[in-house]
């Protein structure tokens, strides 16, 4: 990269030569960052800290004195509550999750792939107006939203937070599924208009099996934010038909004398399942990430 | 005619379902949530129709917007989105700007960095409400306890615990979740500078501020936008951490959000829904201009 034309050499050399490692100056800046990257990775680091040793620990080194200290024993109590405590509503989050962001990623394709590659008069708009859907305060719906999902007659519990998932998820699909298939090249997609096809056969067999990467990214995005949603969770469930999250906050705050071992432990059982996903599909995760913020 | 049918009709099929219920479920709820709050519905007969209920006008907003402990709650949501914007923003910056540079294991630096962002509000919660603890001296656990281990005493403070202030300590678990997210932004920003660009600066005797003032941050700016945009609106909407941290009873440490909650819990329907008013105002200065921005750039 560095060879392909002489003004470029020459840039090159000079900043080779100024970073040079033997350059002093040079070697305590490298020195300064390391410090300070190892510095902010334990930093980050210590709420997990905290979390392990303390899940780990009986009542009797609950101490405050010992509050950092590993454990004097290293007990299992805390897990054994925990997941008898929690077991049920993991279950749960995983039958509401799962429906939720299948149902929400299909709609989503539909409406960027229409919104982007078969654009009609108004899709702009039309974008920008489920665009804002991502993000209104749900409080501002709330109110309204309970009386109806009353009124319907949705049970309470998972049925009724799939369906609120679908539907707020709508917007945040829509536009990583729009952003995609602006990128796709235009030719694929104009070629099936000139072969006749119509629409709906150019998304089936032309559009859908290029969007495994964006199916991906989506499911991912709607997993996660689905299982640490809270808010639907207070609003629309209780303890005995509700999510984890609910769960937890109800194991963490539900008595006086918190206990914190079960909680920490709770908390990692919890968190397991996003964890998982993100440490596998970190890549992806990230791709969500950058698609649901940047640009529209 | 046959032709527009042609043209506009298999594509609004399609995206028929998701208009119907963005507009069912976002808008039509939003204009029934403003006449709610222009109601009298203050109590648990009325939300079942067992009392009537009429309407009010404007009332429940100079009520609420009058009251000593709804602009405690605005006073501390304004409090708290400022230092979480400032704190994301900070670390954000300065993790993409050490990575950005060649880094022996960038990759675990930036995972570990981003990894709280998959956590839920509520984990965090948790771990988080145990290093807020407010006990001092003897009896201090969590970070006051570890302030005391590294010889910072003086760092020791009651955290959420203080009712001017009590809800920056709710911030800083935020930070903790969601600059990284911040960081990957930027990170993202920084490799989309075309490498010529610094070069052509260098070539031209930029110093290394100079390059930074006029190339990298110029650059750099929409993603700063977006960055403002998604952690502001997450911002205005803080909820579970509260939830969590210091429970929703907690004077200190309530903003809207959590007013209407607590107002509903009441079957105070009419005040609740009035909250949800005034929450969904302050998105809106925010996102409307942002929406129209991208909508403008977008068909350029």
């Amino acid at each position: 990269m560095t060879t392909t034309s002489t003004s470029t050499d020459v840039a090159a050399g000079r900043t080779r030569g100024r970073r040079h490692p033997i350059d002093p100056r040079f070697a305590l800046s490298r020195t300064l960052r390391y410090a300070a990257l190892l510095f902010f990775l334990v930093v980050v680091l210590i709420p997990v800290y905290v979390l392990l040793i303390t899940s780990f620990k009986g009542q009797g080194d609950a101490a405050a004195a010992r509050a950092w200290n590993l454990p004097t024993v290293w007990i299992l109590d805390n897990w054994h509550e925990a997941w008898v405590t929690l077991a049920p509503a993991i279950g749960r989050s995983m039958l509401m999750v799962v429906p939720a962001s299948i149902i929400s990623a299909m709609l989503g394709s539909m409406n960027g792939f229409v919104l982007s590659r078969w654009r009609f008069r108004g899709a702009d708009i039309v974008f920008t107006l489920i665009l804002f859907g991502m993000f209104i305060p749900y409080q501002a719906v709330m109110i309204p939203l309970l009386q109806l999902v009353l009124g319907i007659g949705l049970p309470s519990g998972v049925p009724t937070l799939i369906v609120l998932h679908v539907i707020y998820g709508i917007p945040i699909t829509t536009l990583i599924f729009r952003n995609y298939y602006e990128s796709v090249p235009a030719e694929l997609v104009e070629a099936g208009r000139v072969d006749g096809a119509g629409m709906l056969r150019t998304y089936w067999s032309i559009v859908l099996p290029i969007s495994i990467p964006s199916f991906v990214v989506v499911l991912i995005w709607q997993f996660t934010s689905a299982w640490n949603d809270f808010l639907f969770a207070v609003f629309f469930s209780s303890a005995q038909n509700g999510p984890v999250t609910l769960a937890l906050n109800n194991l963490a705050n539900g008595s006086i004398l918190a206990n914190y071992g079960a909680s920490m432990a709770g908390a990692l059982l919890a968190s397991a399942p996003t964890m998982i996903v993100y440490v596998v599909l970190g890549k992806y995760f990230i791709g969500g990430l950058m698609s649901g913020s940047v640009k529209g | 005619m046959r032709r527009t049918i042609r043209g506009w009709g298999p594509p609004l099929l399609l995206i028929s379902p998701s208009l119907i219920l963005i507009g069912v479920f976002v808008y039509g709820l939003i204009a029934i949530n403003a006449y709610t709050s222009m109601t009298d519905m203050h109590t648990a007969a009325q939300t079942t129709g067992r009392a009537p209920v009429a309407f009010v006008g404007l009332a429940n907003y100079w009520d609420l917007l009058g009251s000593d402990s709804f602009q405690h709650s605005l006073k501390n949501l304004a409090l708290y989105t400022v230092v979480f914007l400032a704190g994301t923003m900070v670390f954000g910056f300065l993790w993409a700007w050490m990575l950005d540079r060649p880094v022996k294991g960038e990759g675990v630096f930036r995972s570990i960095y981003l990894f709280p962002m998959a956590v839920s509000f509520i984990a965090s919660g948790v771990v988080w409400r145990w290093l807020l603890n407010s006990n001092t001296g003897d009896k201090a656990s969590g970070l006051n306890r570890l302030f005391q281990m590294v010889g910072l005493d003086f760092l020791q403070n009651g955290w959420w615990n203080n009712v001017n202030f009590g809800i920056t300590a709710i911030a800083i678990p935020a930070i903790w979740q969601l600059a990284g997210y911040v960081m990957a932004l930027f990170l993202a920003g920084f490799r989309g500078i075309p490498e010529e660009l610094r070069e052509a600066a260098r070539i031209d005797g930029a110093s290394e501020w100079q390059l930074y003032r006029l190339v990298v941050f110029p650059q750099l700016t929409p993603i700063a936008l977006s960055a403002v945009i998604v952690i502001g609106h997450m911002s205005l909407k803080v909820f579970d951490l509260i939830m969590s941290i210091s429970k929703p009873a907690n004077y200190q440490t309530k903003v809207p959000a959590i007013d209407m909650f607590l107002f509903k819990s009441e079957y105070d329907y009419a005040s609740s829904a009035a909250v949800g008013v005034i929450l969904l105002v302050i998105v809106a200065i925010l996102i409307i201009p942002y929406l129209v921005h991208v909508a403008r750039s977008g068909r350029r």
